[in-house]
C-alpha cells in the first residue's frame, strides 16, 4: 500500500504498559492477534455479531473486530490471557467454565469469559435472565448456553458469598 | 484490516468541524458499528474517515438551565440506559437504547450515530421522535438546531451539512414533563436483532387520570424514515381513557404508516403489527401514567 | 472405573485460557492471503474474466480463474473412499467452475499480500457471463423443460430410492380405514459454527503439499485434495488443529483443494484461505431443505394399516453428500412406527442454490419434523392421545431391521417417553391446556426420534488407535478420530484409561491429527466416534496391556495370569499387592540392556455392527396469537444413548443439539431471493441463530440401556439431540392454537400466514372490508387489551408488558 498511515499508541494490555505503531486501518482484534499474540481474541464474523472477539476496554466489553486499534491509545485492554496470574493460576470464572463443562469447541469461550468477567466485576447480583442479557452479545453453537450461564451464575454466587463473609 | 484511505482524528469539536470543512467527502466515524461494516462490505471501501471517537466532551447527559435535557452525540446506548437523568425523566429512551443489539454493540454505538445514519429501524430514533427531540448540529458558523421531525429527509438521508457534525440531541422540558411512555421493539430474536417494526408511545393524562391530555406515537420501519402517526394523536387528544379510545388510537395510527414489503417482512404483517403495537403501547403508557383501561 | 465418570475435559484448560491453537492461530505471518470471486448469477457460464485492472493493484501476487484450474472433476463428500466405483461419491465440480451453478459459485481467486489488496482486486475483476435460466425448487427442477444444472443428469435427479414393504395399494382397500395426509416443509439452514472454515497450505520436500485446516475428517480430506489435484495421495499431508465447531459442514472438503492448488501456483509459498461469515452461509454447505407428503391409513383405534411417503430433497448446485442424506431420512420413516404396508420414494434433486451437505443428524431432523408433525395430525384427526398413540405404535423391543440387522434390545422409546413425561409434568399440563380460547395460550407437545449410530453397512466403519507408553507410566494416545468440540478426546482418554488400567489424567490425547503421523480413522460424523473408536481403543488397550504384563513378568517373575494393571500399578490379583509402578516398569524396560523396548501398541478395528439410538423431546410453549410469537417455556430431551461415558459431557452435547433443534423449529432459515437466487441473509444478524435470550433452561434426561454390541455399552449421542425439538414445539403450538404449522421455522412470518388462514387473526385488508360493510370499528378477532376474559382453565391474563414483544 502506498502512503501507509501509522499511529503511535501506548496503552495498558493485561496490566502491562505497552506501545505500538499501528496501521490506522487495523482493528483492535487484528492488532491484538498479530502484534501481541493474543490468540484468545477470535474472529467469527468481523462485524460485531458473534462476540468471539470480545475484550474489555476500560472494564467494559467491546467487539474488538469493529473497534479501531487507533482508538485504544491511553486505554486499558483485558483479554482472557490477562485473567491468568504470573504463577499461572487461572481466574474463578475460567475454572467455572472448566468445572461446569461450559467449554465445547472453545472458539466462543474467551469472548464469553470476557463478557462474564465484566458482569462479575460489577459486584452486583444478577437474575438468571439478567445474566442471559449480559451475555446476549456472544453466540455459541455448541452448548445451548446452558452450562455457560450456570458457570457465570455459580461464580457470581461464590464471589457474592465471599464478599458477604468479608463483611 | 479496513480499506481506509485516510484517517483524520479530531481532537476537539472545532477541530472536527475544521476537518469537515477541509474534507467534505470524508465520513464521520463516531463508533464504527455502521461505518466499519460498510467499509468491509465494500460500499465505503477506500473512503476517508474523520474520527470523533476521542471527543469525550460529547459524551454524557446533562440539563440546560431551562430544564432541556442535553444528550451528547457520542453518548453510548449503555450510558443512555444507565444514566440517572434518563432513567428519571426519559425512562422510555433508556429502555429503547437497551434493546439495541447486545451489550458490546450498546457500548460502541452512539445516539448521534443512531440518528445521523438515517435508518428507519434505529431503536432510539422513534422514541426521540415521540419526544419532539431537536438535533444540535455544529458547523463553522456555530450551532444549528433542527427538530428531528425535519432532520430526516429520506432513507439514510439526514439534514446534516457536509461541514457539520451532530453534537447533541436536545429534549425540551415541556416535551417530557408529565409524559409516560413505552417502546415496543418487535424483532425475531430477543437480542442481537433489528426491529421488524417498532413503536414508541408517550402519554400525558389529566390529574384525575381519566382523560388523555396528549399522546404521541412514532414508528420505526413503518416507512423509509422513522415517523409520527399524528392522526392517532389527534383522535385521542382530550378523549376519555377507554377501550374504545384505544381502538380508535390503534386504527388512527394506521392512517399515517406506510410500511413496505421487503424480504424481512411483508407489508401486511407490518401493518398488523403496527396496529397491535399501537394498542399495547397505548394501554401500557396509560398504565404507566397512572391510568387504566 | 474411569468410564461413567464426569471427568473434566482434557482440553478445557487450554480453551478457557486462550492457549488452544486453532488453524488461524498457527498460520505463518508471511503467508499470502486470498479471496474468492463468487458468481453474481445463479446459472450460466463464465465467458471471460478481465483481470487487467485487478493485476495493477499493489499487493496482488497472482490472479487465477476458472480457466486456469486442473481439468479434474472431484467429489467433496466426506465419506471413506469406496473402491467399488458404483459406490463412489459423485464428482461434479472443479476447483473453480466455468459453468456457474448457483449465486456464489467460485469462479476466480486473488492471492495477495494483504486483505485490502485482495479485496480491491476482487472488486476490480470484470466478469462476462452467458446467463441461463435457473431453478430454485427441487420439485420444479424435476419438471420437463427445467434448466439442466449438470449435463450428466438431464432430469436434475441425483438419486431416487424407494422402500416397499407389504402391499400398500391392496392394504388401503380395507373398509373403514381413515386417511390422514399432509405436506411438510423444512428449510435450508446452516451449521453456523463460530469458527469459519479456514485453511492454509505450503509445499515442502520438493512438491509435497501440507494443508493445515479446520476439518472434521483429516484423512478423508487428504485423499480428496490429492484427487482434486491429480496427485498421489502420499504427496499430501493434512494437519487438523483445534477446530471451532463443524456440525457436518466440515465433514466435506471445503476450500482445502483450492488452497493446496494455490500454493502450487506461487512456488510453494504459504497461502491462506479464510472463509468469511458471508461465504460460510453461501459457499460452504447447508442442510437439505425438503418437501414431504405423507399419507397414512389407520383403523379408528389408531392402528396403522398402510403408509406412504414422498420426499423431495433440495441438493443445491453440487452433489456433496447428495442422496445419502434423503435416503437416511426416508429410512427412518418405517423404523419409528413399523407398519406392514409401506411405500416410500425419495428424490434428491439439483437446484441452483447453495450446496447441501452433511449437517448434524443427516436428514433425520427433516424426517422427524415430517413424521412427528404428521403423527400429531393423525392424533388430532382421530381424537387420540399423543402419548398413548406413540406408545402403541412405536418400534417395539426385539425389532430387527432387515437391512442392517440392527436389533432393539430394550424398550427404549417407551422408557424415554415415560421419563420425559415425568420430568415435564406432561400429563397434567396436557389436560390443563385443553380448550383454550384467549389470545395468549399454552400448549405442550412431544416428538420422538430414531437415529442410527455410525454408517455401517453403507460404508466402512474403521478406526485405528495407537498407544505409546511413556517412561513415567503415562500413555500417549493417537487416533484418527477428531475432537471438534464434542469432547471425544476426553471420553477416549477415559476409555483408554480403563482399557489399560491407568487414570484418565495419565492419558495424553494427541488432539491434532496429522496424516503423516496419526493412524487412520474416518473422523467426526455419523455420531460414530465414541461407538467405533471405542472398539479400537478397547482392542489396542488390550494389546498394550499384554505387552506391559509380559514385561512385568520378566521383571517380577510372577506369571502373567496373576497380574493386573490397576491405577497405574502392576498388581498381583490374588492379594492385591502392588508389585511395581508402571513408571518403574516403563523406565526399566526402555533402558534395559537386554529387554529394551519402547512399549507401544497400535491396532485397527473395523466394526461390523451398528446400534439404534432413541429419544424424545417434550416442549411447552406460550403462543401470543396477535403477535404471532411462540415463546418456548420449557423443553426436555430424554435420550437412550446406552451407557454414558461422561455424563457431564453427554449432557452438554444434548444442550447444544437441543439449541440447534430449537433454532430449526423457531428461528433459522436461509432466505433466497427468488428473482436472482442470491442468499439474502448471509450474516449472523439476519440469520436468526438463537441467542442466550431465546432459550429457556434446557432439561436433559438419560435412560442408560447398555448397548450390547459396544465394549463400553455406548451408542450415538452427538447428532440425535437435534432431531426432535422442532416437531415437539410444533405439536405444542398445535395444542395451544389448534393450528398445525407444517412449514418451519415457525417464525412470526409463518405464524402470521397460518393464523390468518385459520381465522385467528384478521389482516388489515379484511378488517377494512368488514368495516366498510358493517361500519363496525371494533375487532371481532381476539387481541390483547386490558383484563382478559378467557375460558382458559389456566391463568392467561394479559401478558406483562415486555419491550421486546416476546
Amino acid at each position: 500500500m502506498s502512503n501507509k498511515q501509522y499511529k503511535q499508541l501506548s496503552f495498558i494490555l493485561n496490566g502491562k504498559k505497552v506501545s505500538a505503531s499501528v496501521d490506522v486501518r487495523e482493528s483492535l482484534a487484528d492488532m491484538l492477534r498479530n502484534e501481541f499474540g493474543m490468540t484468545s481474541v477470535k474472529k467469527g464474523c468481523e462485524v460485531g455479531e458473534c462476540g468471539a472477539c470480545t475484550v474489555l476496554i476500560n472494564g467494559n466489553p467491546y467487539d474488538s473486530c469493529i473497534f479501531l486499534a487507533a482508538w485504544i491509545d491511553g486505554k486499558e485492554v483485558t483479554t482472557v490471557e490477562g485473567l491468568v496470574d504470573i504463577d499461572g493460576n487461572i481466574s474463578d470464572i475460567q475454572q467455572a467454565f472448566i468445572d461446569e463443562a461450559a467449554v465445547q469447541c472453545g472458539f466462543c469461550t474467551p469472548g464469553f469469559i470476557m463478557s462474564a468477567e465484566h458482569l462479575l466485576n460489577t459486584g452486583k447480583r444478577f437474575s438468571r435472565d439478567e445474566i442471559r442479557k449480559a451475555l446476549s452479545g456472544n453466540m455459541c453453537r455448541c452448548t445451548g448456553y446452558q452450562n455457560i450461564i450456570n458457570a457465570v451464575e455459580n461464580t457470581m454466587d461464590k464471589r457474592l458469598a465471599e464478599k458477604d463473609t468479608e463483611k | 484490516m479496513y480499506d481506509i484511505n485516510h484517517f483524520y482524528e479530531a481532537t476537539s469539536v472545532e477541530h472536527a468541524v475544521q476537518l469537515r470543512v477541509e474534507n467534505p467527502e470524508a465520513h464521520i466515524i463516531s463508533g464504527g458499528s455502521d461505518i466499519l461494516i460498510g467499509i468491509r462490505a465494500g460500499d465505503l471501501a477506500g473512503c476517508d474517515l474523520i474520527s470523533i471517537y476521542m471527543l469525550d466532551e460529547l459524551r454524557g447527559v446533562s440539563f440546560h438551565d431551562d430544564g432541556t435535557i442535553r444528550i451528547g452525540a457520542l453518548t453510548s446506548f449503555t450510558n443512555l440506559a444507565e444514566d440517572p437523568i434518563i432513567r428519571e425523566h426519559l425512562a422510555v429512551l433508556g429502555e429503547a437504547a437497551d434493546t439495541v443489539g447486545g451489550p458490546q454493540i450498546r457500548n460502541i454505538g452512539t445516539i448521534g450515530g443512531n440518528t445521523c445514519n438515517g435508518v428507519t429501524s434505529a431503536d432510539t430514533a422513534s422514541t426521540l421522535l415521540a419526544f419532539d427531540a431537536v438535533m444540535e448540529l455544529t458547523g463553522p458558523k456555530g450551532i444549528r438546531l433542527v427538530p428531528l421531525t425535519e432532520f430526516y429527509l429520506g432513507a439514510k438521508k439526514v439534514d446534516l451539512r457536509p461541514d457539520e457534525i451532530a453534537t447533541a440531541v436536545l429534549i425540551r422540558k415541556d416535551h417530557y414533563k408529565g409524559y409516560h411512555g413505552v417502546y415496543f421493539k418487535y424483532a425475531m430474536r430477543d437480542a442481537m436483532d433489528i426491529a421488524t417494526s417498532a413503536c414508541s408511545v408517550n402519554v400525558k393524562l389529566s390529574d384525575d387520570k381519566k382523560t388523555i391530555q396528549d399522546a404521541r406515537i412514532s414508528y420505526g420501519v413503518a416507512g423509509p424514515i422513522p415517523l409520527r402517526a399524528r392522526s392517532a394523536e389527534k383522535i385521542v387528544k382530550g378523549k376519555l381513557v377507554s377501550a374504545d379510545t384505544v381502538e380508535e388510537f390503534a386504527a388512527g395510527a394506521l392512517e399515517d404508516v406506510n410500511p413496505r414489503t421487503s424480504w424481512r417482512a411483508t407489508k401486511e404483517f407490518r401493518l398488523h403489527l403496527q396496529r397491535e403495537m399501537a394498542r399495547r403501547c397505548f394501554v401500557e403508557s396509560i398504565r404507566r401514567a397512572g391510568g387504566s383501561v | 472405573m474411569e468410564v461413567g465418570r464426569s471427568a473434566k475435559r482434557v482440553d478445557a484448560f487450554d480453551k478457557a485460557t486462550g492457549r488452544a491453537k486453532y488453524t488461524d492461530d498457527l498460520c505463518p505471518k508471511n503467508a499470502y492471503v486470498s479471496r474468492i470471486l463468487h458468481s453474481t448469477i445463479a446459472h450460466g457460464r463464465v465467458v471471460h474474466i478481465d483481470t487487467s485492472e485487478a493485476q495493477k493493484i499493489e499487493g496482488v501476487v497472482k490472479i487465477l480463474t476458472c480457466f486456469d484450474v486442473p481439468d479434474i472433476l472431484f467429489a467433496t463428500a466426506g465419506h471413506p473412499w469406496a473402491t467399488d466405483p458404483s459406490k463412489q461419491d459423485i464428482s461434479d465440480r472443479k476447483i473453480l467452475n466455468e459453468h456457474v451453478r448457483y449465486y456464489g459459485d467460485d469462479i476466480a481467486i486473488v492471492i495477495a499480500e494483504d486483505y485490502v489488496s485482495a479485496d480491491r482486486a476482487i472488486r476490480a475483476l470484470k466478469v462476462e457471463y452467458e446467463e441461463y435460466p435457473f431453478v430454485l425448487d427441487p420439485i420444479e427442477a424435476m419438471q420437463e423443460g427445467a434448466p439442466v444444472i449438470h449435463e450428466e443428469r438431464p432430469d436434475n435427479v441425483l438419486g431416487h430410492s424407494t422402500i416397499r414393504i407389504g402391499n400398500y395399494e391392496e392394504a388401503i382397500k380395507e373398509p373403514g380405514l381413515i386417511k390422514v395426509e399432509g405436506w411438510y416443509h423444512t428449510p435450508t439452514v446452516q451449521h453456523a459454527h463460530i469458527e469459519n472454515h479456514v485453511c492454509y497450505a505450503y509445499e515442502e520436500q520438493g512438491g509435497r503439499i501440507t494443508v493445515v485446516t479446520s476439518t472434521q475428517i483429516p484423512h478423508i480430506v487428504r485423499r480428496i485434495v490429492a484427487q482434486a489435484l491429480g496427485l498421489p495421495w502420499g504427496k499430501v499431508r493434512l494437519i487438523k488443529p483445534y477446530i471451532g465447531g463443524g456440525f457436518g459442514n466440515k465433514q466435506d472438503a471445503l476450500y482445502e483443494p483450492l488452497c493446496a492448488w494455490m500454493t502450487t501456483q506461487v512456488g510453494g509459498h504459504p497461502v491462506k484461505f479464510d472463509t468469511s461469515r458471508e461465504e460460510t452461509f453461501v459457499s460452504n454447505r447447508v442442510r437439505h431443505a425438503m418437501h414431504a407428503h405423507i399419507t397414512s391409513w389407520l383403523k379408528p383405534d389408531g392402528t396403522f394399516v398402510a403408509r406412504k411417503l414422498k420426499l423431495w430433497s433440495d441438493q443445491g448446485a453440487y452433489a456433496s453428500h447428495g442422496h445419502g442424506v434423503s435416503q437416511k431420512g426416508m429410512g427412518a420413516f418405517p423404523q419409528v412406527y413399523p407398519c406392514d404396508n409401506v411405500e416410500t420414494d425419495c428424490w434428491t434433486v439439483y437446484t441452483n442454490k447453495p450446496v447441501a451437505g452433511a449437517m448434524r443428524a443427516y436428514g433425520i431432523p427433516q424426517a422427524m419434523f415430517q413424521l412427528e408433525s404428521h403423527t400429531d395430525d393423525i392424533i388430532t384427526q382421530l381424537k387420540l392421545d399423543p402419548y398413548e398413540f406413540r406408545k402403541k405404535n412405536c418400534m417395539p423391543m426385539g425389532y430387527v431391521d432387515d437391512f442392517s440387522k440392527n436389533e432393539l434390545y430394550h424398550d427404549s422409546f417407551r422408557d424415554t417417553m415415560d421419563k420425559a413425561r415425568i420430568m415435564m409434568d406432561y400429563d397434567r399440563k396436557r389436560e390443563l391446556y385443553k380448550n383454550q380460547t384467549g389470545p395468549v395460550r399454552r400448549g405442550i407437545g412431544m416428538a420422538l426420534f430414531w437415529y442410527n449410530t455410525a454408517v455401517w453397512p453403507i460404508s466402512i466403519e474403521t478406526s485405528t488407535s495407537r498407544m505409546l507408553l511413556q517412561p513415567d507410566g503415562s500413555v500417549n494416545l493417537m487416533t484418527g478420530e477428531t475432537e471438534i468440540g464434542q469432547g471425544c478426546d476426553t471420553v477416549f482418554a477415559q476409555m483408554a484409561a480403563d482399557a489399560i488400567g491407568i487414570r484418565t489424567e495419565d492419558v495424553h490425547v494427541f488432539t491434532n491429527q496429522d496424516t503423516d503421523v496419526t493412524p487412520y480413522g474416518s473422523g467426526a460424523y455419523g455420531s460414530r466416534q465414541t461407538y467405533v473408536g471405542g472398539f479400537a481403543i478397547a482392542q489396542t488397550g488390550k494389546l498394550l496391556r499384554e505387552k506391559i504384563l509380559k514385561h512385568a513378568h520378566s521383571l517380577t517373575r510372577m506369571p502373567v495370569e496373576v497380574l493386573d494393571i490397576v491405577d497405574g500399578n502392576i498388581v498381583r490379583k490374588q492379594d492385591g499387592r502392588i508389585l511395581m509402578s508402571l513408571e518403574k516398569l516403563s523406565t526399566e524396560i526402555l533402558y534395559d540392556f537386554k529387554l529394551s523396548e519402547s512399549i507401544a501398541a497400535e491396532s485397527t478395528y473395523s466394526v461390523q455392527s451398528n446400534a439404534y439410538s432413541f429419544g424424545v423431546s417434550i416442549a411447552e410453549v406460550e403462543v401470543d396469537i396477535p403477535l404471532c410469537k411462540v415463546k418456548l417455556l420449557d423443553i426436555v430431551n430424554v435420550h437412550d444413548c446406552g451407557t454414558l461415558i461422561n455424563p457431564a459431557l453427554a449432557e452438554g452435547q444434548v444442550h447444544g443439539g437441543m439449541s440447534m433443534g430449537i433454532g430449526y423449529g423457531l428461528y433459522e432459515t436461509l432466505l433466497i431471493d427468488p428473482k436472482t437466487g442470491r442468499v439474502l441473509n448471509d450474516n449472523l444478524l439476519d440469520y436468526k441463530l438463537p441467542t442466550t435470550m431465546d432459550h429457556p433452561d434446557l432439561k436433559v434426561g438419560f435412560v442408560e440401556n447398555a448397548e450390547p454390541t459396544s465394549p463400553y455399552g455406548t451408542k450415538a449421542l452427538g447428532e440425535p439431540p437435534t432431531c426432535s425439538p422442532a416437531p415437539a414445539i410444533r405439536n405444542a403450538v398445535l395444542q395451544a392454537t389448534g393450528v398445525g404449522v407444517n412449514t418451519i421455522p415457525m417464525n412470526p412470518h409463518q405464524l402470521f400466514k397460518d393464523f390468518s388462514k385459520a381465522g385467528l387473526i384478521e389482516s388489515e385488508e379484511e378488517r377494512q372490508l368488514r368495516k366498510k360493510a358493517s361500519g363496525d370499528l371494533k375487532d371481532t378477532v381476539i387481541h390483547v387489551i386490558g383484563e382478559q376474559e378467557t375460558k382458559t382453565p389456566i391463568e392467561t391474563k394479559t401478558p406483562e408488558f415486555q419491550p421486546r414483544g416476546n
